[in-house]
């Protein structure tokens, strides 16, 4: 077996509201393996959103090891996360957070601007456009979030998640603004990316969205309460993906 | 270092880009800038031309000139200006003959009278001068010639016109040879003078009319004493020689000892200059303080709209902290946002106060000068007014929790 993508052990989360210290997290331990798709499932209050924020490397653990890609980021300062977050996250958020006023591929450049590497503009451009047609959305690099529908700006945050080609997908609640059947596409879009090798590690409380994943892990109360493999509920393709290409990076 | 610079690239792309998406609201930022450096162009260029012309008037005055004004005298111990002049047209000849750093002297007696040619009148002011006068004040005469020595010391009723005398009363332009009546005595016009134009006062030096002293006092005002002394000293550096050898004689004539309060004054053409130039000065300041407060406020609008843009932008900025960028990415970011508008705003200012200072210069007719200088202090300050109230709205929004700033609503 691999090295794994995501190994936590004993993570926990203590924030002080005031005289009171609440657990958020009281000692979790997961690991996750390369080409995964894993569901994590928790009411609200579970520790699920703060999990999230630990994993995506926008919040320190109190305590307890985090390693994600085999680096140790349990106790890296603001830049360095910024650092990986650029290079090893890609984050698909439930409201697509997209820069309004921008155009589909400059929102999925956005990243690499931000990069260690440096890319040329035309490496940008290039790279945009090929996770752009990664989730069927060639052709439509020109426009502005107001002129596409919710499921095609959760693709074009798809495209811009993976436009660095990072160690995981992580996407949390990415289908709670959409209706039932362009969530369904969206899923499948994970799926397809999974199928290719993408670890995909999703957050949401819909029971149905998690089917989609072929393990899912229940939080509560700060802790994994279960973590069980699942028949994965397959969606039919529809034509919309063109046919799966790994991304190859031309970095310079 | 070629990536950093690359990525510093980057980085004001992205900010080009933000300005960009706010089109309207970056120029209206921009026009406190536009407004600031523009005011300071046309300041300084105004400032800077009206002291041009008033020095240039002051040298059209005449050359290394001395005025003596008689003052104030002691009178039974009370010491106060009766407005009678203490100057008589002897003080003149002895200055002229006596005291050796002096090349000319004029007395003056001036008083105002209707003059009458013909069908036309015009109500000027008559002045009484020697035939050294032309020569103090380097004016000549475009027709005809000036009085002679001889019509001073007989009191010839002859007259020289000035420009704009001559132009209302013989439109015709055929003034030389003519007879004018000035409180009904008859002059003979024997000369106009070159236009000179307006004094520093804005005085229209051309609307007089030259006369002999003589025949002044005695057909016209029956004054004995003359109104004041114009001197001429030999050089530019004989100035002051001159003024002290004047001093000496007059405190002779008029029985002054050495110490005590003089009956007299008297004001050098530099003394006149400087004075003025410092009257400048003051003025300058002034308006550039109230340039330099269109620009403070200007710097303040910059820093305020920053600051609604980064609390407005706060679900922005967390996406892009969330992406990879680091509180230095977002600091510069906003940092070349506030110096962009800032500089561009600077720039088009630049543009404009040029531009004003030309239209003022054109419609207005106002000596205008724009300075290098102003153009680059004006521009300099743009950029540090864009980085000084740019700095704490982008460290503000460098220091974001990217959590908090991705559930900001």
């Amino acid at each position: 077996m691999a090295e794994p993508v995501i190994e936590i052990r004993g993570l926990t989360k203590v924030y002080q509201m005031g005289e009171v210290e609440v657990r958020a997290l009281a000692g979790v331990d997961l690991i996750i393996d390369p080409g995964e798709f894993v569901a994590v499932m928790g009411p609200s209050g579970s520790g699920k959103s703060t999990l999230m924020n630990i994993v995506g490397c926008l919040d320190r653990p109190t305590s307890g090891i985090y390693k994600l890609d085999g680096q140790d980021v349990s106790q890296l300062n603001r830049d360095q996360r910024a650092v990986v977050r650029n290079a090893k996250i890609g984050f698909v958020f439930q409201s697509f957070n997209l820069l309004a006023r921008t155009s589909a591929i400059e929102n999925v450049e956005l990243p690499l601007l931000y990069g260690e590497t440096g890319w040329t503009r035309a490496q940008r451009d290039d790279a945009a456009r090929r996770a752009l047609s990664r989730v069927g959305l060639a052709g439509r690099e020109g426009h502005y979030p107001s002129q596409l529908s919710g499921g095609q700006q959760q693709r074009v945050a798809i495209a811009r998640a993976l436009v660095t080609d990072p160690a995981i997908l992580l996407a949390d609640e990415p289908t709670g603004n959409l209706d039932s059947r362009t969530s369904e596409e969206i899923m499948g879009i994970f799926q397809e990316l999974n199928d290719a090798g993408k670890t995909v590690v999703l957050i949401t409380h819909e029971p149905d969205i998690a089917q989609h994943a072929k393990r899912i892990v229940h939080v509560r109360d700060g802790l994994i309460q279960q973590d069980e493999r699942i028949p994965q509920h397959r969606v039919e393709r529809k034509g919309i993906a063109p046919p799966v290409q790994p991304v190859a990076q031309e970095r310079s | 270092m070629k990536n950093s610079v690359q990525r510093l690239g980057n980085i004001a792309i992205v900010g080009l880009k933000a300005i960009s998406r706010n089109k309207l609201r970056s120029f209206l930022t921009m026009l406190g800038m536009v407004i600031g450096v523009g005011c300071v162009i046309v300041v300084v260029a105004i400032g800077n031309g009206a002291s041009q012309s008033i020095q240039s008037t002051i040298n059209s005055l005449g050359t290394n000139f001395i005025m003596v004004f008689p003052g104030a005298t002691t009178a039974s111990g009370a010491r106060l200006f009766t407005g009678n002049s203490t100057l008589t047209p002897e003080d003149g000849d002895a200055i002229r003959s006596e005291a050796p750093d002096v090349s000319y002297v004029s007395p003056q007696v001036r008083t105002a009278a209707q003059v009458i040619a013909g069908e036309l009148n015009w109500g000027t002011s008559v002045v009484g001068v020697s035939t050294d006068y032309p020569l103090i004040r380097a004016w000549n005469t475009a027709q005809g010639d000036f009085f002679t020595d001889a019509d001073v010391k007989s009191a010839t009723k002859v007259a020289v016109l000035g420009n704009t005398v001559a132009e209302n009363l013989f439109p015709s332009g055929d003034a030389v040879g003519q007879t004018i009546r000035i409180k009904n005595v008859p002059f003979k016009v024997v000369g106009v003078l070159e236009k000179k134009g307006g004094n520093m006062m804005g005085q229209d030096q051309d609307d007089t009319i030259l006369a002999p002293y003589t025949t002044i006092m005695k057909r016209l005002s029956g004054k004995t004493r003359i109104d004041m002394l114009y001197v001429s000293a030999r050089s530019a550096d004989s100035v002051q020689a001159a003024q002290n050898e004047i001093d000496s004689i007059l405190r002779q004539r008029h029985r002054i000892g050495p110490g005590q309060d003089a009956d007299f004054q008297m004001r050098s053409q530099e003394e006149i200059a400087a004075a003025s130039a410092s009257q400048m000065n003051t003025l300058k300041m002034l308006l550039l303080m109230v340039a330099a407060v269109s620009l403070l406020i200007g710097g303040i609008g910059i820093m305020n709209i920053m600051l609604v843009s980064v609390t407005e932008r706060t679900r922005e900025i967390g996406i892009r902290m969330a992406i990879g960028a680091k509180g230095r990415h977002v600091l510069l970011q906003f940092l070349f946002e506030a110096i962009t508008i800032s500089v561009v705003g600077g720039l088009i200012g630049v543009l404009a106060g040029v531009g004003f200072s030309k239209l003022v210069a054109m419609k207005a007719g106002w000596p205008i000068v724009v300075s290098i200088e102003s153009i680059l202090l004006a521009f300099g300050v743009a950029g540090f007014v864009g980085i000084f109230f740019g700095f704490y709205p982008a460290r503000k929004a460098s220091r974001l929790d990217p959590i908090d700033a991705l559930r900001y609503e």
